[in-house]
């Protein structure tokens, strides 16, 4: 385990304070899907914070690049989107991030170089891989972080990117968020290995294990191996342990899995995790942190009074955007 | 002015846009050390090097994917698939990434890129090596696609398809990569959804693009010592497509004629089919006819293969159909 002690308190607060915001944003999204302001698939990423809040932070956001799958919430309040814009976006608002066009899969912010929101399993890895490719391309510095579940580790985009990556010396980071579902299909049933960062080998890259439910773990890890592929073109392959609270999508009841292996994990729970790191450190009160909670509440509850009160797109929004 | 072949004038493109913008890249299979499996980027490795002419492996949905997220991002990659067949292998990559990225970011994102490669009916492949796809990429909004007959209209087309800020589809012909024909040395672009005349005429109208043109264009001619004198309207560009310059002809000779390799559903002949015989109803003396591929894959055989496809004689009969010539 790393020594919190390195960080000053800003640092650490800014990622609780993230994380938090995650959660309760998700919590609310739910609440907002149940009473049908949301329709479509939602896939929730409570449980899995630590990673996208720790991979934002280990990186610079100016030069390097995150792509990600439908499980896309959590990476867009990482990288800094309003979550007014984010939840705009699924209740089908012109002014969602998407102008209504995405809704809960595909958030996008170009700015904040945060490329999506893919909603076909897989499909963003090549993607990345060409963005990876411009970086080497200009010789720009930059690196891209590539997430995606264990349920795409078996498509042939994964292998294919893999290959491409090595051939050319690609500064791309692919991070497998291993929440051990892929939909309902637990890992061990459709793969022959546990541990997907050994798929590395057969492509002649490295790969490591990152336990996704430790903020610091994640950040220290994803920081040193993007160090290594932006110098040097060394693409990375990481399978980063963490588990999804809810079911698959909103539908989901998650009856493939028990209580008991849902509760073990909720022992670790990255946020409590953080939070208690942080107090026994003597960088946080309890109070400090019901104010912390109490205000991201607030926030939370502007994004979805802004969603509810900005307006339907007009109906001529349909022929925009398809083409430049 | 100077005759080339199809694939110097393809090649002719990708290297004067390549010298323009540092940002054009090619790669695909066999394009740089092989020289191209049909010689069109011969000599470009040597001119450009590595960092800009990739062979890549033969893994069609990757390669095309990295294109994809290299332009969303400032490069305008040229993918050459190839044949189209094999393009199949990549279809998520166009029909999902390239052609909706702008639309699922609200317009945030622009895919400036190109896919290019053989496509349509060969001699002796059988039925994987020897189709037309154009259906599967004109479908879909999102994308553009172009088709051109000639040399001339194939390195016009295809620098404008480099410089456009979308996703666009050129559809060759590995039949026609030989075929010579006038381009002229000073710079010119061709833009998109215009079709051209390559024949005047005023008893019928024969609507085609890509390699049938040249037949559609004997058939012209046998039509001529008929006596029927065709007008030849080339589409060159299949989305955005060019309805007016169909419309004003049919209105003119008040018969038409589409002639389509590829399979009779749901092709880009039976949709302009549909549009003639929709907008064009009251100008017409005679039902539209449509001359394609027969609706069967396609066999080894020879005289099968010949069968299967339009021939001068089929378009000719269709022509006898239109003008009560029976």
């Amino acid at each position: 385990m790393s020594d919190i002690k390195k960080y000053d308190s800003e640092f650490l607060m800014k990622a609780l304070r993230d994380m938090v915001l995650i959660r309760r944003f998700e919590e609310k999204t739910a609440q907002m899907y149940g009473l049908r302001k949301i329709g479509g698939f939602l896939h929730l990423y409570n449980g899995q914070e630590a990673v996208a809040v720790g991979a934002v932070a280990a990186i610079d956001l100016k030069t390097d690049y995150i792509l990600t799958s439908y499980r896309d919430h959590g990476h867009a309040l990482a990288v800094g989107m309003s979550p007014g814009s984010i939840m705009a976006e699924m209740f089908g608002k012109i002014t969602g991030c998407a102008r209504g066009k995405g809704g809960s899969m595909h958030m996008f912010d170009v700015e904040r170089h945060f490329l999506g929101g893919n909603g076909i399993v897989g499909a963003q890895i090549p993607m990345a891989t060409g963005v990876a490719f411009k970086q080497a391309y200009l010789k720009d510095g930059g690196v891209t972080l590539c997430f995606f579940g264990d349920g795409a580790i078996h498509q042939g985009a994964f292998h294919e990117s893999l290959n491409l990556a090595k051939i050319w010396k690609l500064p791309a980071v692919y991070i497998v968020e291993n929440n051990q579902f892929g939909m309902g299909t637990a890992v061990n049933r459709v793969s022959g290995i546990e541990d997907f960062h050994v798929k590395a080998e057969g492509y002649g890259l490295q790969g490591k294990i990152i336990n996704g439910m430790d903020f610091l773990d994640v950040y220290e890890g994803l920081r040193e191996v993007a160090q290594d592929a932006r110098q040097n073109g060394n693409a990375w392959v990481i399978d980063l342990k963490t588990y999804r609270y809810k079911g698959h999508s909103a539908s989901d009841p998650a009856k493939y899995r028990t209580k008991d292996e849902l509760e073990s994990y909720k022992q670790q729970d990255p946020i409590v995790q953080l939070k208690s790191r942080m107090i026994d450190a003597g960088v946080l009160s309890e109070e400090q942190y019901r104010k912390l909670d109490d205000e991201v509440k607030e926030e939370v509850q502007a994004a979805v009074d802004f969603a509810e009160k900005s307006e339907e797109p007009a109906l001529h929004t349909m022929y925009e955007d398809i083409l430049a | 002015m100077p005759e080339i072949q199809m694939r110097e004038a393809i090649r002719q493109a990708m290297d004067e846009e390549m010298e323009r913008d540092e940002n054009v890249f090619l790669l695909g299979e066999e394009v740089g050390q092989y020289n191209g499996a049909y010689k069109v980027s011969k000599g470009l490795l040597d001119k450009y090097g590595e960092r800009r002419v990739k062979d890549t492996p033969i893994a069609e949905l990757g390669f095309t994917g990295l294109a994809v997220g290299a332009a969303t991002v400032g490069l305008r990659p040229i993918v050459e698939w190839m044949t189209f067949n094999f393009a199949l292998l990549a279809l998520d990559q166009v029909v999902n990434n390239a052609a909706k990225m702008r639309h699922m970011s609200g317009g945030q994102m622009k895919v400036p890129i190109v896919f290019r490669g053989a496509n349509g009916p060969a001699e002796y492949l059988s039925s994987q090596h020897s189709q037309a796809l154009q259906s599967y990429f004109v479908h879909v909004p999102g994308l553009k696609v172009i088709a051109p007959s000639t040399p001339y209209d194939a390195k016009g087309l295809l620098k404008t398809a480099i410089r456009d800020d979308n996703p666009v589809v050129m559809m060759e012909s590995e039949m026609t990569y030989g075929l010579t024909g006038e381009v002229p040395e000073e710079e010119y672009l061709i833009p998109f959804g215009k079709a051209d005349i390559k024949r005047k005429g005023k008893d019928v109208t024969l609507i085609s693009y890509s390699k049938p043109v040249h037949m559609v264009l004997r058939a012209a001619e046998r039509l001529a010592e008929m006596g029927i004198e065709a007008e030849v309207v080339d589409l060159r560009s299949l989305r955005p497509l060019d309805e007016e310059t169909i419309y004003a002809s049919v209105r003119k000779t008040n018969r038409a004629v589409i002639v389509d390799e590829s399979w009779p559903m749901a092709s880009v002949g039976s949709h302009v089919a549909w549009l003639v015989s929709r907008n064009c109803f009251d100008d017409l003396d005679a039902p539209v006819e449509l001359v394609s591929s027969e609706d069967v894959p396609m066999p080894y055989n020879h005289t099968l293969e010949l069968a299967v496809q339009p021939t001068v004689e089929k378009i000719v009969d269709a022509v006898k159909r239109v003008t009560y010539k029976e």
